[in-house]
């Protein structure tokens, strides 16, 4: 069987990063960054997410396809969120009222 | 390997339909092939539910007045229609049925991945049906099938949230069954059976499993929001608070663009099985089909905003939408160059299911064409809401995905219950159809041209002409589609038994028997040929 | 090894092997519907925020931060539990599950728990969108969206614990019943991909929603 048992060490110290990445993030949400604010929220949350996905859902150690999966439905997520927006964010370019 | 006596058109002793009796045999049946006529079942009774609807719209539209139906009671019939007619028939059709049957089959598998999640998909998906006909025998819903808000969500007094409730349950009867073709088509391919030696119906399977996984969740979670703000005031849509009832719009259209795609993919499939089988000759262009039906699943995603464009999106959002809506025409025309490129010079035998299929080509390219014009801005601006909308998308709903589905029907129907239908009688149908289709249908561009706007039930007195053609053309039509009903069951109790490979044509479908054995093979077929590898004619027919 | 343990793969399998590679391709694409579900409210959520900053702001520091910390931790906590629970079951040993897998659902009925307090205390100080709806100071009105959003957001995840919870519960009973051994843990491995699933999604939910310009 290929069935990969990660250390218990590995998991600590994932787990140890997830605490501490999550101090930081509330931490620094108190920080005036200005625009960075954001990306520093979602870079940190999608850090931890990557972790998670790595070493608890075994990602690192599974078949290929696992990652074209999880790529393929972040990239249709940012479409939906994408293209959505073109409409929201070009409101009111033209000057033209409704549109 | 098929035996001389089942070339000669003996039922062998023991397939997946006589192993075993009973009505429980069959309703806690794992058999994905028992599981596919479940569906079929299902998918029938829907079909003429939402056909008696339309039945009514168009003994409505016979005159101009709207003396038939009242206004209100009419936005409920052309809804339900839809309702019924696009989540409860077309988007479970050909991957339900036929794709339930063949994918193991055609992939040399013993059955698919999830056998008891295929047979909870079954039942996930008559739930969502009985919450809609609930709501069916309590008056329906009037909103139209796209659920607009603020009107479905704050203002329409009818069963929205049963309606509602039922479409997003059968939605995970899809999301289930693209997931469990997905992984069977990944893991369980028969050895040497590589990506590109599938058949096509395969490739377009899969691609419709992709729409099926990633855009239904987003149908589900915008009913689920539609109900929320009807049901706790969760006002996302509401313009009280801020709330934009465009967002509704982008987030139903983001599931419901690519259904069409679900609903017309697996046509598109069946005819890339059909035309090699009645032309006896090798598909043109293969791996431009099969990269066609990706690109379609992709394409068809970034699509939706052409629905919106008198919605009040930004003009910029509508120029991109409309740039990409004509991209996406191209993987479609690629296919039908390509099937139009495979009759070439081919064997050409005017069987019914080939019949089918020419005529969805035609119909197809009418119905894409004339998509092509509405994602033209100031095209679409004049006919938007009119009855050239209707009649574009009858072209390809109907005149494509219903006859891809009937034409596949007819081509695995040997397979699936063993009996051969009467020769004529199919044939005479399917022109029948045909003729039907278009009577009904072509005066609809004319109508929405002339700028008959749709979901009405009365009109000026000078459309009557087009539209007692279009009625007298749904009766055609209608007739069409009783006489398989009639001649199907017929071929159960007094067919000819079919032969394993009836056609003479190539897949691994037509190496096991008709009906297949419950395992579908005696032994794990190993493919070492490229598909679609047609003999010339004078050989005999099954011959590989 | 009991004899309720499982040493052959379903029909339609032609190894372990291959109905193993099979269930965590399912779970996987079932994950993938899953972020398209939520990902519908992630939309809504992004443009609303992008419409109304300042009324996303007054709402957000509504929230209790540090409750919200405090239950990114337990979720976070609760994953190791479970991957561990799943490491388990890889060995085939019997002790690790039924120790990790009711400390999971505990620390699960706690991060429940104290969204349930929260949820009480908005609706205590007139947060829950409606006709009660009350939050004073400018743009009253969009801050009701962001709670309509909050209340959308962490009510789907919420549902998704519970069913996890109870996907859990079916799972200590298995495992109580020796049905998993080193070569057959399918049941446990996927069970674990939904539960961690679950914790990536409050671990986007929780900066999107408590932490919302909190500075100055």
């Amino acid at each position: 069987m290929s069935v990969h048992v990660v250390p218990v060490r590995t998991y600590l110290l994932v787990f140890a990063a997830l605490l501490l990445l999550t101090a930081t993030t509330t931490s620094v949400a108190f920080v005036d960054l200005g625009p960075f604010n954001n990306f520093a929220a979602l870079g940190i949350a999608g850090v931890k997410a990557a972790l998670v996905v790595l070493y608890f859902m075994h990602v690192r150690y599974g078949t290929r396809i696992t990652p074209l999966v999880l790529a393929a439905s972040a990239f249709w997520l940012l479409l939906l969120i994408g293209l959505s927006l073109a409409d929201y964010a070009t409101r009111g370019w033209l000057g033209v009222p409704g549109k | 390997m098929t035996t001389a006596t089942e070339q000669a058109g003996e039922t062998p002793r023991t397939h997946y339909l006589n192993v075993n009796y009973g009505i429980r045999s069959w309703l806690l049946t794992t058999d994905h092939k028992r599981i596919g006529i479940l569906y079929l079942i299902s998918v029938t009774l829907f079909f003429a539910l939402g056909g008696v609807m339309a039945v009514l719209i168009r003994l409505e539209l016979a005159t101009p007045q709207g003396d038939l139906f009242q206004a209100d009671q009419y936005n409920r019939l052309f809804t339900m229609h839809g309702i019924l007619m696009i989540f409860f028939f077309l988007i479970p059709s050909i991957p339900a049925v036929l794709g339930n049957f063949l994918v193991p089959i055609m992939i040399g598998a013993r059955d698919l991945a999830f056998p008891r999640l295929n047979l909870l998909s079954w039942y996930i998906f008559n739930i969502g049906g009985l919450f809609t006909f609930w709501a069916l025998l309590h008056g329906g819903v009037d909103t139209g099938w796209t659920f607009y808000t603020p009107y479905s969500s704050t203002y329409s007094g009818t069963h929205v949230i049963a309606v509602a409730l039922g479409i997003f349950i059968a939605g995970f009867s899809s999301i289930l069954t693209g997931l469990n073709f997905v992984v069977t088509i990944h893991r369980m391919r028969a050895p040497g059976l590589t990506w590109f030696r599938l058949p096509l119906f395969i490739w377009s399977m899969y691609a419709t499993s992709l729409i099926f996984i990633l855009g239904t969740p987003v149908l589900a979670v915008t009913l689920l929001l539609l109900g929320a703000e009807r049901l706790f005031h969760i006002g996302i849509f509401d313009p009280a608070i801020g709330g934009d009832p465009l967002l509704f719009q982008h987030l139903f259209w983001f599931y419901s663009h690519p259904a069409v795609y679900i609903m017309v993919l697996p046509a598109m499939g069946v005819v890339s099985e059909i035309i090699p089988a009645f032309a006896r000759k090798k598909i043109f262009g293969y791996r431009f089909i099969a990269y066609a039906s990706v690109a379609l699943a992709v394409l068809g995603f970034l699509v939706w905003g052409h629905h919106m464009f008198v919605a009040g999106q930004s003009i910029y959002a509508a120029t991109v939408f409309s740039v990409l809506s004509m991209l996406v025409a191209v993987p479609s025309a690629v296919k039908v160059f390509n099937w139009t490129a495979t009759l070439y010079k081919g064997s050409i035998s005017w069987e019914t299911p080939m019949l089918y299929v020419l005529g969805f080509i035609g119909l197809f390219t009418m119905g894409g064409l004339t998509g092509v014009m509405l994602a033209t801005l100031g095209i679409d601006l004049h006919v938007h809401d009119t009855y050239f909308i209707v009649a574009h998308f009858h072209y390809i709903m109907v005149g494509g995905a219903i006859m891809g589905y009937l034409g596949g029907l007819h081509y695995w129907w040997p397979k699936i219950t063993g009996k051969l239908y009467p020769k004529v009688w199919s044939r005479i149908a399917a022109v029948v159809v045909f003729i039907g289709f278009n009577v009904t249908f072509f005066p609809q561009f004319i109508l929405g041209y002339l700028g008959m706007p749709r979901r009405y039930h009365s009109y000026p007195p000078e459309f009557q002409v087009l539209n007692v053609m279009s009625s007298a053309g749904a009766t055609i039509l209608g007739v069409g589609y009783v006489i398989p009903l009639i001649y199907f069951f017929w071929s159960m109790r007094y067919g000819k038994d079919a032969a394993s490979n009836p056609w003479g044509a190539v897949g691994l479908e037509w190496e096991t028997t008709s009906p297949p054995p419950t395992d579908n093979f005696e032994t794990t077929p190993v493919v070492t040929s490229e598909p679609y590898h047609y003999t010339r004619p004078a050989e005999a027919p099954g011959v590989l | 090894m009991s004899s309720d343990a499982i040493s052959l793969p379903a029909h339609q399998f032609d190894s372990l092997e291959q109905q193993r590679e099979v269930a965590s391709l399912g779970m996987w694409v079932f994950l993938a519907t899953e972020i398209m579900f939520f990902g519908g409210l992630f939309a809504a959520y992004t443009i609303y925020r992008v419409s109304y900053p300042l009324a996303f702001i007054a709402a957000s520091r509504q929230l209790d931060v540090t409750l919200g910390t405090l239950n990114t931790a337990v979720l976070i906590l609760s994953s190791l539990t479970m991957a561990l629970a799943v490491r388990g079951a890889q060995q085939g040993k019997r002790a690790p599950m039924l120790a990790f897998l009711p400390l999971t659902m505990i620390l699960g009925a706690v991060f429940l728990g104290v969204k349930a307090f929260e949820y009480h205390h908005k609706w205590v100080e007139h947060l829950v969108p409606g006709a009660g709806f009350l939050l004073p100071g400018a743009d009253a009105r969009h801050a009701q969206m962001f709670f309509c959003l909050y209340f959308a957001m962490t009510g789907l995840h919420a549902l998704h614990m519970i069913i996890g919870l109870g996907i859990l519960t079916v799972m200590l009973a298995m495992a109580w019943r020796g049905r998993f051994t080193s070569t057959y843990h399918n049941p446990m491995e996927v069970s674990g991909l939904y539960w961690h699933f679950v914790d990536i999604v409050w671990i986007f939910l929780f900066p999107l929603l408590y932490l919302v310009g909190r500075h100055g």
